[in-house]
Formats: structure tokens, C-alpha cells, sequence
């Protein structure tokens, strides 16, 4: 495929046809982040004007910082931030644990307690909320920090992805280690986590992105600003005080900051995950 | 909690029974029983509490009448007859998700798959295509959603667009019969990313010496597509599609941020059914009636996936 020999002036123009199109259409899925960045720097009354304005009259990059301030966006990116890093460091260790129970000990019932495990997969958010919500209600965790965090903290999804991978690291490796008294815990610290850093980078990704971008939940055991994430701060933008669009678009730029920064930082990685089907994150 | 379901995947149990614990072997076993208890019982018991319980508790609550004030009192099945039998506005909701999600399924693997065929067909840039058209999937949906109800809100970009260019199209959000293209198009552009890149490795996996032999039987670039390409990633179709079933089936962000279910009904898809039963009426028995309906499709859907991942899926690698 390398260095295309162009033999005959259609098919010249079918490759450039290819490519310039694919150029084309790729500005064309872009717009709508164009379309927020420039909507988010410019005065709110140029949001709508007709015919629109693709640039600002002036790029007003203070709506950076009078988002902080309008709402309490300091406050919501603070809540996303620790409830997502929370979430995540507890899942990597919850996981890799079990993940390493079910590759490498011997136990009775193990395939059977890993079906359950692995079912608990297929139940939709949507169908547990209202239980859990009067949960936390009796423990009196309302609009609690540990209301976001423990309840999204225990998915069986980190340890059947530790386990696929834990299960290809080869036993001789462990063995000799076993053999000289080497507990299982350090075993798993010391060999297999090491080897993992691929996948628990991953795990890590996904676990975080996935609860920075959470809303259902934190919409549900929130009670105003106090604790609302980012993607919630969104959406109490809407209304109040009337809908002021050129912060509006500031917030959902900050809110897909991270998200965007990590998979541009990780796409090989992510991409690579994805080709040998990981599973995660099918939508 | 967030984490989308992997059940899609075939799950490989190959290590077999345990061995029954008994004489000299006992004594092998019970360090890695104990240590396996310890290392089970955070996952175990976080599963137990925050899942399994919820999920019982969600099934028992939908046979009672339970709406936060008054009295809980069982009443049977009577919550999902009124369902199926009574309750018009149920009727709509299933017909609002069973469309939107059959269009976004459809329309996602097409899209998808083209995509992931034009791509691999380039001969620069893959890489950097690939990105950009997978850039929204780890943003929060509700952002994407506002930046897009800007776009589309009446007197917005697309309006004006529209209005300059004589499209006959009417505005997405505000009327009815068109609120839920919004939808689709908002999780279109957000999410087809993933599956083409499902799509363009299973694609990149095809051995070449296959397409060289049929190339040098004769076969056109079309059949060569049809005949070899698409039998050979037919796994990866299927698993994303599965997939992609079941999220779309789950839809709430987007509904929630986009439209709250409206104009009317006409956007309230299952999930926000129960949502707005469950915490805007406190009909809590009925909103757990509805969210076990969701549960059984999806059940359904991946025990269908689960059986016929073995019966006609083409595994050849």
C-alpha cells in the first residue's frame, strides 16, 4: 500500500476523492467542538445573532475564570475530582485482588461465584437506583461525598479484566517465589501488578473517565451545588438565572477537558485494548 | 457503576473443578482457601451490598405500591398489569425506546462499519482519523448534549443553516415527531467512534493473502468485501451490536440534558421512565415495575446473545 503507484488519471482521482472527502468530513465532526470553544470565549450577546458569527468579536478568555465564580464551578470540579480518583484507586484495589483470587488460588466454587461476578455485569444502573437511593438514605449518606464514591466503587468489570490478563502471565514465574515462602499478597504486588501496568492503566482510564462523566447517580443523591459533580453543575446551569450560553459552553468545555487530554495521551493504548477485546466500553 | 457491560465477551472458564480437598492435598489447599476468602471479600462483599441486595429489594419493591408517603402495601402483580393493560402513556415509552434504539442501532453499525472501511482503505492518516472520530467517547454526555442543544435550540447554527440552505426540515428539539432524531444524532455523533474502532482492528486483522488470492481469482473490491471481509468480522459485528443494543436501551443522559422526555412524551425513553416515576413522582413501586421490564429485555437480549454467539458467528483466527 506504500508509495501508491497512480497508474491511470481515474484512479488519481478517485485517491484524492478518498482522502480529501475523509479531510472534509472530519471538519465536519469537529464543528460541534469548534462551536463550543467558540462559543464558550465570546460576550453572551453574540451568542445568537443572525447570520451567526463562527468567531468572536473579541476573545473574551476571562468566561475561563468568571465560571468559577458564576456557579460553583471550582466546587464541581473539585467533587469530580476526588470522587472519580477515589472511586478509581478503590477499584484497582478491590480488583486486582479478587482479579488474582480467581486466576491463580484454588478454592471450591470458584466458577460458579465468577458466573455470579461476571452477571452482575449485565444489570443496568437504571434498575438499581431506587433501592440503593433508599439506602442511603437509612445510612444517612444523602448528599455525601461516600455516597458517590462507595456505591460506584464495587464493579465486577475491574477483575474479569485483571483476570484475562493475570491468567496469560506465565506460572513459572511465580512458582519458585512460592516455593521460597513468598506470600500470595506479595506475589501479586510484587510480579503480577508490574506486569499489569498496560491494563491498569486502562482500568484506571475507564474507571475515572467513566465517573467523571457519571450523572444519573450523582443527579439522584445530590442535593444542590454542595456536592454535585461537573456533569451535574451542567445541567443546574440550565435555568437559573436564565441560560447564559457562553458559560454554559466554558463548563462543558471543562468537563470534557479530561476526557479528551487522556485519550489523546492514551489513544495507542486504548485502541490497542479495544483490538483485542477488552470489552470495555461498548456503547 | 457507570462501567458498560462486558457480558458480550466469550467467557473462557478453562480451569476446571477443583479438586475435592481431601487426605495430603488438604493441607496444600487451606492456605489458598483462606487467602482466597481475604482476597475475595472486599469485591464479594462491595457486589453483595451496593448490587445483588438493590437488585432483589428493586423486584420485591415492584410488587408494592410504595410512593415515599403513606403506607407500603404488597399488591401483587398489580403494578405491571396497570402497565400492560392500563397505563397508555407505558405503551409509548416502550414504542419511544424500541425506536430509538433499533434507528441508533442500525444507523451506528452502518456508520461505524463505513467509516472503519473508508479508513482502512487510506493511505495516510488512519491513525489520526481514527482519533478524531473517537475524541467524544470519554466526554461526559451531558456536556456533548448542551454543546449540541446550542447548536439546535430555535434561532441556533442548524436553524439558520437550515433556513439559508431551503432544507424542509423543521426544528429537531421543539417538534414532536422530530425529538428524537435530536437524540439520535447527539448519540451518534458521541459514541459511533468505539465500534468503528472495534470494526477497523477486526478489519486489519483479515489476512492479506486471502484478499491477494481472491484478487488474483478475479473477485472485485465489492465482492471481496461481502465474500471474505465481512464473514470474518462478523465476532466483532455481533459483539458490538449486542453491545450497542443494550446501551442504547438504557439511554438517560442525553434524554435528560436534551429534551426531559419531551415535547410531550415524545422522547421518554425507559430510563427516563424510571427516573421520573421513581424521583419526580416518588411512585416508587411502579418506576422498580418498569425498571424490571428494562432488566428482562436486556436479559433476554444477552442470553439471545449468549446462544447464538456459538450457533452462527464465523470465529476463524
Amino acid at each position: 500500500m506504500t508509495a501508491r503507484k497512480r497508474q491511470s488519471p481515474a484512479e488519481a482521482a478517485l485517491w484524492s476523492l478518498r482522502h480529501g472527502g475523509m479531510v472534509a468530513v472530519t471538519a465536519l465532526f469537529l464543528f460541534p467542538f469548534f462551536w463550543m470553544l467558540s462559543n464558550a470565549l465570546r460576550p453572551d450577546g453574540e451568542v445568537f445573532t443572525i447570520p451567526p458569527r463562527l468567531f468572536p468579536s473579541r476573545m473574551q478568555w476571562h468566561n475561563f475564570l468568571d465560571v468559577w465564580v458564576y456557579l460553583p464551578f471550582g466546587q464541581f470540579f473539585f467533587n469530580s475530582f476526588f470522587v472519580a480518583a477515589s472511586v478509581t484507586v478503590i477499584v484497582l484495589v478491590v480488583s486486582s485482588l479478587a482479579a488474582y483470587a480467581f486466576a491463580r488460588l484454588r478454592f471450591r466454587f470458584k466458577a460458579s461465584l465468577f458466573l455470579v461476578y461476571l452477571g452482575t455485569l449485565m444489570v443496568p444502573q437504571a434498575v438499581i437506583v431506587i433501592p440503593l437511593f433508599l439506602m442511603m438514605g437509612t445510612f444517612g449518606w444523602i448528599d455525601t461525598y461516600q455516597a458517590l464514591i462507595i456505591p460506584a466503587a464495587f464493579s465486577s468489570f475491574g477483575t474479569f479484566l485483571l483476570r484475562q490478563h493475570f491468567m496469560s502471565i506465565p506460572k513459572e514465574l511465580e512458582e519458585a517465589a512460592l516455593i521460597d515462602g513468598a506470600t500470595h499478597l506479595r506475589i501479586l504486588l510484587v510480579i503480577f501488578l508490574p506486569l499489569s501496568k498496560q491494563v491498569i492503566a486502562l482500568l484506571a482510564l475507564f474507571t475515572f473517565t467513566g465517573q467523571w462523566n457519571s450523572f444519573l447517580w450523582p443527579l439522584i443523591v445530590t442535593n444542590g451545588p454542595d456536592h454535585a459533580t461537573l456533569a451535574l453543575g451542567l445541567t443546574l446551569f440550565q435555568g437559573q438565572q436564565g441560560t447564559e450560553w457562553n458559560y454554559m459552553m466554558t463548563g462543558a468545555a471543562i468537563s470534557m477537558l479530561p476526557g479528551l487530554l487522556l485519550t489523546i495521551l492514551m489513544h495507542r493504548y486504548i485502541f490497542k485494548g479495544i483490538a483485542v477485546g477488552s470489552g470495555f466500553g461498548g456503547r | 457503576m457507570s462501567v458498560r457491560a462486558v457480558t458480550a465477551l466469550p467467557v473462557r472458564l478453562e480451569q476446571g473443578p477443583c479438586p475435592k480437598p481431601t487426605g495430603r492435598q488438604s493441607s496444600r489447599l487451606r492456605p489458598d482457601l483462606q487467602t482466597a476468602m481475604l482476597f475475595l471479600l472486599p469485591s464479594t462483599l462491595g457486589l453483595l451490598v451496593f448490587l445483588i441486595v438493590p437488585l432483589l429489594a428493586s423486584f420485591a419493591l415492584s410488587f408494592t405500591n410504595w410512593q415515599v408517603i403513606g403506607d407500603l402495601s404488597f399488591v401483587g402483580v398489580a403494578n405491571y398489569i396497570r402497565l400492560i393493560t392500563a397505563d397508555p402513556v407505558f405503551w409509548q415509552v416502550m414504542r419511544v425506546t424500541f425506536l430509538y434504539s433499533f434507528e441508533y442501532l442500525v444507523l451506528n453499525i452502518t456508520l461505524s462499519l463505513t467509516m472503519a472501511v473508508w479508513i482502512s482503505s487510506l493511505s495516510w492518516g488512519k491513525q489520526v482519523f481514527r482519533l478524531v472520530f473517537f475524541l467524544p467517547t470519554f466526554t461526559p454526555v451531558v456536556g456533548i448534549a448542551i454543546v449540541w442543544l446550542l447548536m439546535l435550540t430555535p434561532g441556533g447554527v442548524v436553524d439558520w443553516t437550515v433556513a439559508t440552505l431551503h432544507l424542509p426540515l423543521p426544528n429537531l428539539i421543539t417538534t414532536p415527531n422530530y425529538a428524537l432524531q435530536a437524540l439520535v444524532v447527539v448519540a451518534l455523533w458521541s459514541h459511533f467512534g468505539y465500534n468503528m474502532l472495534l470494526f477497523g482492528a477486526a478489519l486489519e486483522a483479515v489476512p492479506e493473502s486471502y484478499l491477494e488470492a481472491a484478487k488474483i481469482d478475479g473477485a472485485s473490491a465489492w465482492q471481496r468485501f461481502w465474500k471474505i471481509k465481512l464473514p470474518l468480522i462478523s465476532p466483532s459485528l455481533f459483539f458490538g451490536s449486542v453491545l450497542t443494543a443494550i446501551t442504547s436501551l438504557q439511554a438517560f443522559d442525553q434524554v435528560y440534558a436534551l429534551t426531559h422526555g419531551g415535547p410531550g412524551s415524545a422522547t421518554t425513553t425507559l430510563g427516563y421512565a424510571i427516573y421520573s416515576q421513581g424521583f419526580v413522582s416518588y411512585h416508587l413501586g411502579y418506576a422498580s415495575a418498569i425498571a424490571w421490564v428494562l432488566f428482562a429485555i436486556i436479559m433476554m437480549l444477552t442470553g439471545l446473545q449468549l446462544r447464538l454467539q456459538r450457533r452462527w458467528v464465523h470465529y476463524d483466527s
